[in-house]
């Protein structure tokens, strides 16, 4: 469920002013009163899943407060799960969207006892399962194999033989329609075990605490909440002058199907969707041409993971780019004609050069989907459609005040355009609604580009640390560490990867991690824990890792990072004895 | 092999990792080791400083820059150079004292491991001695500098003194391929070239000009094929070019603007072709001519001719059969290191056909076995796809014994020079009417053409022709079993 796909064009982290906002670590604030959220809660909502045919829910897992569990066990006791509405109210939280983060939200609320509803226009899913990093997982699980069958020299290496590997197109655009089927469906079934309302429609708010939905040729309904999320998504940015067929020129919501695989494509973007398609593209035969507004490739990534990641993941492949330039005018092939692409030059708008290729992907990041949520209503303007949020994803007016009752969570607000920072947010918000103060810390929020091998990241690029470092005046240093020095990446032969980590050495906090690698994607983890729950290098340093294993990449970061401040909490307590 | 480490590595990685700097020492060691000069050996002034293998896959690196410029005096552990590998861009530092007397490789410029880069001298006095050998040292050894190799445009020569003398490719180092390529622009002039992702790339590596190839890809684009095919063909016209009589029939506008009264230098390719006939000349070869009367095989033509049958495809299978006929096939055979008789598995005729600016020799692989129909589709295959400049190695290469004919000219007769490393070569005259006097005295009109074969006498004897053109006389003069 990780979105590598709904992130935004060039910064991962598009909101930077929010994010030293949300950063309470600096500040010193050990998160004492404030609970973080991860991605645990998502992770528990599909597990529930999978026995919802008994109907029966188990109560959530104890996260430490017995408040939690008391709600959960009320909750499963009110049977469908769903409570009732506190003080005459039709829902206590009604949540516009059935996406990831609908949905963690959702899944939450009815678990803290909360009556809830969630409006749905289209499918369940939102762009992550549908349309998004799920079938683009499936995908790129299918370019991972064949890179490492087409790869000769690295399975004679490993002392394999493999004759002439293929595909079947359409068996691999199946795969990943069936992923989507079964993920959605798990998705639904989750909601519907715990007895979230799913209501169809296109969801409005027409006043404080109020919502319409409706369908079009059915009357639509009103309905009230004591409190309303907006989770309406995004969806694919397409510049003006780009003219979309579907066919030749596309987006990913169509390249996701895999209806045909062009000998040459351009992919117009370079961030994390343009580069996890020219990892799909390239590995089932098609030449990719990238073009890219900004001077280089992959600008959202820390300086030297990008450029590794283009001596790696560009450089050796079919691969060749544009950089600087915009895509003026793009026409899809038609008469015989190939797709055309005008190019000028980013600064100067001169034309720059005209390509010809078979097919055009947009992946020029997302734009958010808020047309028609009725906000005029309550005198609230989106910023380049986002819906405008404090720390806390409440919706804030036009004169900066806050609008009461009202949140806006994932995509629509453009904090941090990743499925999981959306789950984040609603869990968040949950939390808030049920009396317990919360705010998310989006700097503990990985990302992940599922390339092969995979990009991971949490926190601060270096320069964004050394930035920030200077103008608040501490020291930073940064630990590197390679993939070739691991001994589970040289026995997998994927000695090809590095890892960075940014920290404070006066206070052993981390400010960034970065991992180029063999599952760099599933190695974040450790070190976006450890930023959310506050842990200190210096007792990271001490801990023990698994040998032989990818962990060891991390552990070898943290043990080679200095820090002054002594050791202040030793591990030794056996957590199974 | 450590202890004549001139350079340490130091990669970006180093710093903060120690158990990297010992797995990756002994290898960046042993790429940057001074070649035949002790530490120990007190006369070891002039150090080389070579290029360092920064990763087990890098067999070459590139140049990004040079942070010390010549005359520079150097301590141990000063960073000289950043090198870009196939993985990452990495300083290297000295291990010794001294001054950076010579730079033999420029920026921006590649070379492959293990070849020297600059000279360090020890002493201030011994730079010159330095810029002298580093001088030397790139006229022998620098032809992997494209720079250099492919310098066909009167351009002035580089700056540095490493460079200054452009030497010719030496025979050894694997030559850069540079299809007739730069001397021959597009001709559309100006057009944009469309070229894929990957046949850029290819283009690139192969040195091939973009703009000299023909693209055969969906509307006219360059592929990676096409590439592929414009660098084989650089390398095989050069080594199927030893027949100087073989047609040459450029199109006219392929070629490029010469300027009368100048003298232009020979390109890559016109370089090979003129080591090439050099070489022949170590060959002893002799000639052994044969008339042969053509009626009976301009018949058969006539008739299998609407099936899609060639005249080629005919004299190849002609040949083949001829070959097949004889005890070791000793007319297939070559004589490759001048001691043993390489007796040919297969009969492969090769049958050279005139390209733009030069020639290629198409090989029709097994011909004695081939059916004629198959054969002759194999040969209009191989013609279009060398048009197309996209014959594939084993195409044109694996010829045993060639084929030249000049007869659509209305050339009689001519001599071939024998390409090196096959057995023989055949010339084929025009078939025409001509008077003959019969065994039974009468005078009569027959078509006849004139063949003429050179072979190499160290394994092909006179007698050895003559038997092989007796066969053959009799095949094409009673053609019968061609269409078998």
């Amino acid at each position: 469920m990780h979105s590598a796909i709904s992130l935004s064009v060039a910064a991962p982290f598009p909101a930077a002013g929010a994010r030293s906002d949300a950063f309470p670590l600096a500040g010193g604030l050990r998160p004492a009163g404030i609970r973080f959220c991860g991605l645990r809660r998502e992770a528990l909502g599909l597990r529930r899943l999978r026995s919802p045919a008994t109907g029966r829910i188990p109560p959530a897992p104890a996260r430490g407060l017995p408040r939690t569990v008391a709600a959960a066990a009320a909750a499963a006791a009110a049977g469908a799960g769903n409570g009732s509405p506190a003080s005459g109210f039709d829902y206590d939280l009604v949540i516009i969207g059935a996406g990831v983060g609908g949905h963690g939200a959702a899944v939450h609320a009815v678990e803290n006892g909360l009556k809830t509803a969630i409006i749905e226009g289209d499918v369940v899913g939102g762009t992550c399962v549908n349309r998004g990093c799920v079938p683009s997982k499936a995908l790129l699980a299918v370019s991972g194999r064949m890179r490492e069958l087409h790869d000769e020299h690295h399975l004679k290496s490993l002392g394999l033989k493999v004759s002439s590997p293929g595909y079947d197109r359409q068996g691999v655009a199946d795969h990943a329609n069936n992923l989507v089927s079964n993920i959605r469906s798990n998705l639904t079934n989750s909601m519907k075990a715990l007895g979230v309302d799913i209501l169809t429609g296109v969801g409005t708010v027409v006043g404080t605490q109020k919502v319409r939905y409706g369908k079009v040729g059915l009357p639509d309904k009103e309905i009230t909440a004591r409190d309303i999320i907006i989770a309406t998504g995004s969806v694919p940015f397409v510049p003006n002058g780009i003219e979309i067929d579907g066919k030749t020129v596309f987006t990913s919501d169509h390249a996701l199907k895999l209806e045909w695989v062009p000998d040459w494509i351009a992919i117009v973007g370079s961030g994390y969707i343009g580069l996890e398609f020219s990892d799909v593209y390239t590995a089932l035969g098609s030449e990719v041409t990238f073009v890219e507004a900004l001077d280089q490739l992959m600008p959202g990534f820390d300086p030297e993971i990008g450029k590794l990641a283009q001596r790696i993941l560009i450089n050796p492949r079919k691969i060749d780019y544009h950089t600087g330039v915009f895509a003026k005018k793009i026409t899809p092939a038609k008469d015989g004609k190939p797709v055309l692409i005008e190019l000028i030059d980013a600064k100067t708008k001169e034309p720059k050069d005209t390509l010809e290729v078979d097919a055009a992907l947009i992946a020029t990041g997302r734009a958010p989907f808020t047309k028609g949520l009725g906000l005029e209503n309550i005198n609230v303007v989106t910023q380049r459609g986002f819906v405008p949020v404090d720390e806390r994803m409440r919706v804030m007016d036009a004169n900066g005040n806050l609008v009461p009752h009202l949140y806006c969570i994932g995509d629509a607000n453009g904090k941090l355009m990743l499925a999981h920072a959306a789950s984040a947010q609603g869990i968040s918000v949950v939390e808030q609604l049920c009396g317990r103060d919360n705010v998310l810390n989006h700097l503990s929020v990985p990302a992940a580009c599922f390339t092969h091998p995979e990009i991971s990241m949490v926190g601060l690029t270096e320069p964004q640390a050394r930035e920030k470092a200077e103008k608040e005046g501490f020291e930073i240093s940064v630990a590197k560490t390679s993939f070739k020095a691991n001994t589970k990446a040289l026995a997998e032969n994927e000695g090809e990867g590095f890892a960075k980590l940014i920290y404070r050495p006066d206070t052993g906090e981390i400010l960034g991690v970065h991992i180029l690698g063999l599952h760099a994607a599933d190695l974040i983890h450790e070190a976006s824990n450890a930023i959310a729950l506050g842990t200190r290098l210096q007792e990271l340093k001490v801990a023990v890792h698994a040998h032989p294993t990818l962990s060891e990449v991390l552990d070898e970061l943290f043990k080679s990072t200095k820090v002054n401040a002594a050791v202040s909490r030793s591990i030794n307590e056996p957590v199974a004895a | 092999m450590a202890t004549l480490s001139q350079l340490q590595l130091r990669s970006s990685f180093l710093p903060s990792f120690p158990s990297l700097r010992r797995s990756s020492e002994p290898s960046a060691a042993a790429g940057v080791m001074g070649r035949g000069r002790g530490r120990g050996r007190v006369e070891a002034k002039i150090r080389e400083i070579f290029m360092p293998a920064l990763s087990s896959t890098m067999t070459e690196g590139k140049i990004v820059s040079w942070t010390r410029a010549e005359g520079d005096k150097l301590s141990k552990g000063d960073s000289v150079v950043v090198v870009e590998s196939d993985k990452a861009d990495m300083d290297v530092e000295t291990f010794y004292d001294g001054y950076l007397a010579a730079i033999i490789v420029d920026e921006g410029s590649v070379a492959p491991v293990g070849s020297a880069i600059a000279l360090l001298a020890e002493s201030e006095d011994e730079i010159p001695l330095a810029k002298s050998k580093a001088a030397a040292s790139s006229s022998s050894s620098s032809s992997s500098d494209p720079s250099t190799a492919e310098t066909l445009a009167p351009t002035p020569p580089p700056a540095t003194e490493a460079l200054a003398s452009p030497p010719p490719p030496s025979p050894a180092a694997p030559s850069p391929v540079s299809a007739s390529s730069s001397t021959h622009p597009a001709a559309e002039g100006g057009r944009r070239v469309v070229a894929t992702p990957f046949a850029k790339k290819l283009a690139k590596d192969l040195k091939v000009e973009l703009g000299s190839v023909a693209g055969t890809g969906p509307m006219g684009r360059i592929v990676a094929k096409d590439v592929e095919a414009a660098a084989a063909a650089a390398p095989t016209t050069a080594a199927a070019a030893p027949s100087p009589a073989a047609p040459t029939k450029p199109a006219p506008s392929a070629l490029p603007a010469v300027e009368l009264g100048s003298v232009v230098p020979f390109t890559t390719m016109q370089g090979a072709v003129s080591r090439n006939m050099v070489e022949s000349l170590a060959v002893p070869t002799f000639r052994v001519g044969y008339t042969i009367t053509t009626d009976a095989l301009d018949a058969l033509y006539k008739t299998i001719k609407s099936k899609g049958v060639t005249m080629t495809a005919l004299l190849a299978k002609a040949t083949a059969m001829a070959l097949a006929q004889h005890p070791h096939r000793v007319v297939n055979s070559s004589c490759r290191d001048g001691k043993s008789f390489t007796y040919n598995s297969s009969i492969n005729i090769a049958v050279a056909v005139a390209m733009d600016g030069g020639l290629i020799t198409p090989v029709l692989q097994d011909a004695d076995k081939v059916d004629i129909y198959s054969l002759s589709r194999k040969w209009k295959e191989l013609v279009d796809k060398a048009r197309a400049k996209q014959l594939q190695p084993h195409e044109y290469n694996t010829g045993t014994f060639t084929l030249s004919n000049l007869g659509m000219f209305g050339v009689d007769r001519f001599d071939a020079i024998l390409p090196p490393g096959t057995g023989a070569i055949m010339a084929v005259g025009a078939s025409q009417p001509t008077v003959v006097a019969t065994k039974d005295g009468r005078i009569g009109m027959k078509n006849q053409m004139q063949v003429n074969v050179t072979a190499d006498h160290r394994v092909i004897y006179g007698a050895d022709l003559a038997a092989f053109l007796q066969t053959l006389a009799k095949i094409i003069e009673d053609p019968k079993d061609l269409t078998l």
